[in-house]
């Protein structure tokens, strides 16, 4: 275990305040998307954060913003690396981030189900999966919800729809 | 378009420059096919899961092409003959079940391929271990597609039957050895068959009985040689980069 020294636990801290340029309502830690603060020197840090997606733009627009945060708290230097391993996993999203996504309409990833998509029957028009956990509508918490497309607004969320209170809404799927 | 510096830890060893070229230009030409249903897909909802797809794809042709060198002069500066993707990538749009029946050959292909490599410890480990999940997404939303076009209408089921036999002959090649890429090629070919056998199967559709190569393409593709249509995506991909030399915005 690395031990943190305090300056790096305040700008970590700030760092991981900094907002998700596609889903304002989480912070990059409660994205889970922060792995590390490293000093180098007086007034030189070097970042570490690891994409969601391969291809997610938000990526470079997150480093700017951190460079940006940090550099307004005194840091002259500020480096951004990207890291891919270990893999991001939407288990790494927090509690608090997983409130905030249904809070704003957003299905949350159901957790530990890091192996992919489950394989479903498929009838006429609706994709059901008896098996798996029910996706909850985020507007009336229902389970009685369908599929409309695997992918939605951005790569990460499905569309679904929900069959009691009809309305659509994203789900963040799980990676 | 200039990627973050990417490392990984721990430093894996060097990747070899072929392997990662033939990788990386899989990712580049087939995001650049898909990028091309933008404002013609059938449904909104199939646009922009084509248009995700795709960028999936672009996020893990940047990782590979920059492992082998600058990702903008690889991209937008090569000729045709020094790319080294597979023909089938390459292969047009064609109509809606055409292209679903390329992403299911491709991304059937791509998943057993990333598995490996994520299993595995060599330099393609740790970009695998992360894109292996998103491309499992891709293989199943062309399942769903292959199995609702297939076991659809006359007019659907004919035109993926045609799509995947007009395809067939380019899926020999994806089994060719790549040097640099340490994975069991004919254990995978095997899965690979037995996994899209049963697609096309549960699609009411038989297996194509021609041949999965012409002697006249076995590997061409890894070799540089491309077929007709692809100089023309080519030109259009890279007209723009090549017309204003270090433009920005």
């Amino acid at each position: 275990m690395v031990t943190l020294t305090p300056l790096e636990t305040e700008l970590f801290a700030l760092a991981g305040s900094v907002p998700d340029p596609e889903l304002p309502v989480l912070t990059l830690h409660e994205l889970g998307v922060l792995r590390a603060v490293h000093v180098r020197d007086a007034d030189s840090v070097e970042v570490e954060l690891t994409p969601t997606y391969t291809g997610c733009p938000a990526i470079e627009a997150m480093s700017l913003d951190i460079e940006r945060v940090l550099q307004e708290h005194g840091v002259r230097e500020v480096t951004v690396r990207t890291v891919l391993a270990p893999a991001w996993s939407t288990d790494d999203i927090t509690a608090e981030g997983r409130r905030k996504l249904r809070e704003f309409g957003i299905a949350p990833p159901r957790l530990a189900a890091a192996a992919g998509p489950v394989a479903v029957r498929l009838g006429p028009t609706r994709t059901l999966d008896p098996a798996a956990e029910a996706v909850l509508c985020p507007h009336c918490g229902s389970a009685d919800t369908e599929l409309l497309s695997r992918f939605s607004s951005t790569a990460c969320k499905a569309l679904r729809r929900c069959l009691d209170c009809r309305e659509p809404f994203d789900h963040f799927k799980e990676l | 378009m200039t990627a973050p510096e990417t490392t990984a830890a721990p430093t894996p060893s060097p990747a070899p420059t072929a392997a990662a070229l033939a990788l990386g230009d899989d990712a580049l030409v087939l995001s650049h096919r898909l990028g091309e249903w933008a404002g013609h897909a059938p449904v909104l909802e199939e646009e922009v899961a084509l248009a995700n797809i795709a960028l999936d794809l672009l996020g893990q042709a940047r990782l590979l092409l920059s492992m082998a060198g600058d990702e903008d002069d690889l991209a937008y500066l090569r000729e045709e003959r020094a790319f080294r993707n597979l023909q089938l990538v390459e292969q047009e749009n064609g109509d809606f079940a055409h292209t679903i029946v390329r992403q299911l050959y491709f991304s059937t292909y791509q998943h057993l391929l990333y598995a490996e490599l994520a299993a595995g410890a060599g330099p393609f480990a740790p970009l695998a271990a992360k894109a292996v999940k998103e491309v499992a997404y891709h293989r199943d939303h062309a399942e769903q597609w292959a199995l609702r076009l297939g076991d659809g209408t006359a007019e659907s089921h004919e035109r993926t039957r045609r799509a995947s036999e007009a395809l067939w002959r380019f899926t020999g090649e994806m089994f060719q050895p790549v040097e640099g890429v340490d994975v069991d090629w004919k254990g995978m070919e095997a899965a690979w068959l037995a996994s899209v056998g049963e697609v096309l199967r549960r699609a009411t559709l038989t297996v194509p009985e021609g041949p999965r190569t012409g002697a006249w393409a076995a590997g061409a593709g890894r070799q540089g040689l491309h077929t007709e249509s692809f100089g023309r995506m080519l030109a259009e991909m890279q007209h723009l980069h090549r017309s204003h030399p270090g433009a920005s915005w």
